[in-house]
């Protein structure tokens, strides 16, 4: 089957973008280079084409309820125009997805951003747990076939969305989530993302994403801001510790093994997984996502190598990097809660050789942290 | 555009050489830098490997993906250039020039005429372009 394309194919042409196939859509995955893309979105800021997203809306009498029902975070505590980092779970504790969930700030509603991999599969667990023991009163729709996002990542971010919009966005905080108009098109602007910069999302009508990009990408110019794909997209988060689903997160993989028990309330009463994950956190988690530096030469480790101590397997890493803020050999790694610590050295198998590697804390890179921004 | 430079001889898996008396200077091409994108680690033979025609002497990754270097020719790896090894984005740089690999000593001379020239590597990479 051909690959989908977002409605900016013809601009990513035109930037010279190569592109790679992701989750059933031909994708930029870089246009200058991945390194100078990730420098510009950890120096001045970056545009992304996130049309292959998907967007779930909820609502109905009891969508607050269904949703505290399916994720794993307390809605409860979800305000109007505000987000929320969460999880579906399957029953027995595995991720079906994880998602931005954003209670609408006007009206009634939540929108759920979820996974281009995992659209369709999450729309079916949505919708099929609206009828399961009983039948709840919400209205599960996936607006992606009509939903444009876009997302501007970086400390210029701010002042790059500005130029385009009446909205005073120095009284939008992180994770608030506000319905504006950017550039003429009536837009959710949501400062989130998934770079470990400031920066915001944006959704808009399908139609009206072009003109968007092309006006962000045209008031981007003097503040710095490239055009950024996939390529930097991974590295960026992987600098910055968040997970991406398919590598840190899965089916078999729980929330708490991945180190996102803190997303996870108990205290909120029952959801989709909790008996599991109870029964996890009672006889022990017995892998953990744990952050490592490679400490010699070797190459880079990659998704689904092994992770070896003393020559025995205990476990496997999940995404690897060669960083380009810290200028070394990055990654994380799923092993046996016994050989976790800090400071704690194992082997990841490069090529069929042992690599010696160090645990470090995650994240690798925190925003402020690093005296890398350029000018003022 | 992706450079192709005249006078050197090309393999269909993108590595070029260039003949100096009885040695082949060996390094990756443009086009291949071009795909891989940043390269961040490379792994050459030490001087004193032997290395067959075909078959992998090192390795070259990129923050994208990891590919086998493969010798273009028979015979015995006498200088392996250690600053490149240091510094990969030469490699994307300056891949015909400061970004060479190694110098291998030729078994057979006459094994250079089985690569493409430049011509033949030009309508190798427009016959690829057209499949892809």
């Amino acid at each position: 089957m051909a690959p989908r394309v977002t409605v900016l194919i013809e601009r990513h042409r035109a930037l010279g973008a190569r592109f790679i196939e992701f989750a059933g859509w031909l994708m930029p995955v870089q246009y200058e280079g991945i390194v100078a893309e990730h420098r510009a979105v950890r120096q001045r800021a970056g545009l992304f084409d996130l049309g292959h997203m998907g967007q779930i809306v909820v609502r109905g009498a009891e969508a607050e309820a269904f949703l505290q029902h399916v994720t794993v975070n307390d809605v409860g505590t979800l305000r109007p125009g505000r987000a929320q980092y969460s999880m579906l779970l399957y029953p027995h504790g595995g991720v079906v997805d994880d998602v931005m969930l954003y209670r609408w700030p006007d009206e009634d509603g939540y929108l759920v951003v979820v996974n281009a991999a995992n659209v369709d599969k999450d729309v079916e667990w949505l919708t099929r747990q609206r009828t399961e023991g009983r039948r709840w009163a919400v209205e599960i729709e996936d607006i992606s076939p009509r939903t444009g996002m876009l997302a501007v990542q970086g400390p210029r971010a701010e002042a790059v969305l500005q130029s385009e919009t009446a909205t005073d966005l120095s009284t939008v905080r992180s994770f608030d989530v506000v319905r504006t108009t950017v550039a003429g098109v009536p837009t959710l602007v949501a400062r989130t993302g998934y770079t470990g910069e400031d920066g915001f999302e944006l959704y808009c009508p399908l139609e009206a994403t072009v003109t968007l990009w092309d006006r962000l990408l045209e008031a981007g110019r003097p503040h710095g801001v490239v055009p950024v794909g996939l390529g930097a997209r991974d590295t960026l988060r992987l600098e910055a510790g968040l997970p991406l689903y398919g590598h840190e997160l899965g089916p078999d993989i729980t929330p708490l093994e991945a180190g996102l028990g803190w997303v996870v309330k108990f205290e909120k009463g029952p959801f989709i997984g909790r008996e599991a994950l109870e029964q996890q956190r009672r006889m022990g988690i017995p892998r953990k996502l744990v952050g490592f530096q490679v400490i010699e030469r070797g190459g880079i480790p990659r998704h689904g190598y092994e992770v070896r101590l003393a020559g025995r397997v205990i476990g496997t890493v999940t995404s690897g990097t060669a960083s380009p803020t810290l200028g070394t050999v990055i990654g994380m790694a799923l092993v046996e809660s016994a050989a976790v610590g800090i400071g704690r050295e194992f082997e990841v198998v490069i090529r069929g050789r042992g690599v010696r590697a160090i645990q470090v804390p995650l994240p690798f890179y925190r925003r402020g942290a690093w005296p890398s921004r350029e000018g003022q | 555009m992706v450079e192709v430079r005249d006078g050197l001889r090309y393999t269909r898996t993108h590595e070029w050489v260039r003949v100096e008396g009885d040695i082949a200077v060996v390094g990756v091409t443009d086009f291949a830098q071009s795909e891989l994108g940043d390269i961040t680690y490379l792994e050459l033979p030490e001087p004193g490997t032997s290395v067959t025609a075909g078959e992998s002497m090192g390795v070259i990754e990129s923050v994208k993906a990891a590919s086998d270097i493969y010798a273009p020719v028979t015979g015995e790896v006498v200088e392996a250039n250690k600053p490149v090894v240091n510094a990969p984005e030469l490699v994307n740089k300056s891949p015909y020039d400061e970004a060479w690999f190694v110098k291998i000593k030729l078994a057979d001379p006459s094994e250079v005429d089985r690569l493409m020239d430049a011509e033949a590597y030009r309508a190798y990479l427009a016959e690829t372009a057209a499949m892809a």
